[in-house]
């Protein structure tokens, strides 16, 4: 087996074992990265050197018996996360030359358990989007593609698309990411990889470029589920630095994974059968619920009657929180400057030639709806329709322990489709919103192909800081669905 | 609710983007396109409901910490990134002539 297909979890048995380096391991994915990147674009900025003085480092940790949980794992981050010293881009042509002084919470936490990192991965400018067509760095490829158009290119979902595309095509071991509504779980369906959006809180968020402050969890990406519960539990954490982050311990996840669904209650609520929802998709969520039963567990139908409104309360509450966040770019403390003939005109063009498209058009959404006279009537009630559909959760948890859907509308579309109207582009987090407005774990899984042999995904919805058993019923589904297909561009 | 031009510059304005007339119209279509979808959020009765401000799942309760400096003397971190400065400030163009 070569290094690249490793799992997480393999790959720290090996340098246990000491059958590899960190080195050498770290040394593959760059020489996968070299090969690969190019065509695939997933890292804007690749750290060869840093790494492998980092995986030298780790080597020799290892070898004084100071292995922390991930010495020696190369993995990739999001360009959203700030690493010190490392340009840090938010996939924005305003952010350009910002080279943090700081490392983020979740980013230090992953070099404290051993973690070598290998680049700063490709995303949609400011994480507002799904498809990484808005990055200022250009697309990404999703390395996988259709068997009867293999030359079409796709798009890795988004937004945080480089991390699942380094992922699934092994450029990395596992990643960072971050999910807003739905950037990590669309993406990791889309690629045919596991991901999870923690609860809210359970990451801290000191350190990650802030685009809607109440929607924002940092999580993992990675090729299973058990790679995902190993990186969770150093991401997460209680940091003093984030007020919103959660102040309880951080359970065994890994331990989760095994842990079965015997007597288990998954609901399956009604909502999510969208009218004209593909036929493969529908069949999959039925033979994921079919793995369950005959896993012990009992699939009770739920009712989440607001379901239809959060695509549009998103709509509200994360334009109006980037609106706020975003007025810190104004080209005088860092990132980009465009001169102008006094102050303002010198924050005006700076914003204007800073910002791409899609992030303008949020702002502009955000800055009305806040505006005087319209605050109410899109605001107030928008975080009003957002406590009815986090009531619905509430009331479905009397009837079941975790919820199962798809994991998205559809397999990944092409990079020459859907980008005329914003509102299209905006259905593919119709099944993953839901649980950033209520501050839910959600974790997607990839459970099958479509007919032209595309990964499809399903989620796993759970309670508040539950992820253990949002791990267990992924694990169960991981396990039944026995997903072995990989990618046609691959290290 | 239909946005107007006129509207569209003041909210440019206001979020501080320099818009060229070229791009008003474009932008006011697909302004009111988002605008006119989120409008169905007028068909739900929330009377009574308490908003939902913060994304805390639960009762969430904001922390407090003694009022102590804790970080700071780090003047030139700060001025790193700066895109012009002049000493130990940020510098923008003449504000007062």
């Amino acid at each position: 087996m070569r290094p690249t297909d490793l799992t997480l979890a393999q790959g720290l048995d090996a340098l246990e074992r000491r059958e590899i380096s960190s080195l050498e391991l770290t040394d593959a994915f760059l020489d996968a990265i070299e090969r690969l990147n190019p065509r695939l674009n997933a890292y804007i900025t690749v750290t060869a050197e840093a790494a492998r003085e980092a995986a030298r480092a780790s080597d020799a940790r290892r070898a004084k018996g100071e292995a922390g949980p991930l010495e020696g794992i190369p993995l990739g981050i999001k360009d959203l996360f700030c690493t010190e010293g490392v340009r840090t881009t938010a996939a924005s042509r305003i952010l350009g030359p910002f080279v943090p002084p700081y490392e983020s919470t979740v980013t230090a936490n992953l070099k404290r358990d051993g973690a070598v990192f290998l680049g700063k991965l490709n995303m949609d400018e400011f994480a507002m989007g799904s498809s990484n067509l808005t990055s200022a760095f250009g697309p990404v490829e999703n390395p996988w593609s259709r068997a009867n158009d293999p030359s079409k290119r796709l798009v890795p979902g988004g937004s945080s698309g480089g991390s699942a595309a380094a992922v699934a095509a092994r450029l990395a071991m596992g990643a960072t990411a971050t999910d807003t509504g739905g950037s990590i779980r669309q993406p990791a369906a889309f690629c045919g990889i596991a991901g999870i959006k923690p609860t809210y809180g359970r990451c801290s968020r000191w350190g990650i470029v802030a685009f809607a402050s109440s929607l924002d969890q940092a999580g993992p990406v990675a090729r299973t589920v058990e790679d995902n519960a190993i990186l969770l539990s150093s991401m997460a954490g209680h940091d003093p630095k984030d007020s919103t982050s959660a102040n309880l311990p951080v359970p065994d996840f890994r331990a989760a994974v095994a842990r079965g669904v015997k007597g288990l209650r998954i609901g399956v609520p009604e909502e999510y059968r969208l009218p004209g929802m593909p036929a493969e998709i529908e069949a999959l969520w039925e033979q994921g619920l079919a793995w369950l039963r005959e896993a012990g567990a009992e699939t009770v139908p739920i009712s989440l009657p607001h379901t239809k409104y959060a695509l549009p309360t998103y709509y509200v509450v994360a334009p109006a929180e980037a609106s706020s966040n975003l007025a810190r770019y104004d080209g005088v403390r860092f990132g980009l400057r465009e001169n102008g003939a006094d102050l303002k005109d010198l924050y005006e063009r700076t914003r204007a030639r800073g910002f791409g498209a899609e992030v303008r058009r949020r702002i502009m959404i955000g800055t009305y709806v806040l505006s005087a006279g319209y605050y109410d009537a899109y605001y107030l009630k928008a975080q009003k329709v957002r406590a009815l559909i986090r009531r619905d959760f509430e009331e479905a948890w009397a009837q079941c322990d975790a919820i199962v859907t798809p994991a998205t509308p559809s397999a990944a579309f092409a990079m020459d489709e859907k980008q005329d109207d914003p509102v299209t582009m905006y259905l593919n987090d119709v099944f993953t919103v839901t649980a950033n407005l209520a501050g839910l774990p959600g974790l997607a899984v990839p459970a099958g192909l479509d007919a032209q042999g595309l990964p499809l995904g399903l989620q796993v919805i759970g309670r508040a800081f539950d992820e253990e058993t949002v791990f267990a019923v992924g694990g169960a589904i991981e396990r039944a669905a026995g997903f072995d297909a990989k990618p046609g561009i691959m290290a | 609710m239909s946005l107007d031009a006129a509207t569209v510059r003041r909210v440019a304005n206001l979020a501080r983007l320099r818009l060229e007339e070229s791009e008003v119209e474009t932008l006011r279509g697909e302004l009111n396109g988002i605008l006119g979808w989120i409008e169905q959020l007028q068909q739900v009765d929330t009377e009574g409901v308490e908003p939902m401000a913060g994304g805390a799942p639960g009762e969430a309760r904001l922390p407090w910490r003694a009022d102590a400096v804790t970080d700071g003397g780090i003047a030139e971190k700060v001025l790193a990134n700066a895109p012009d400065r002049e000493g130990a400030y940020f510098a923008v163009p003449k504000v007062v002539e």
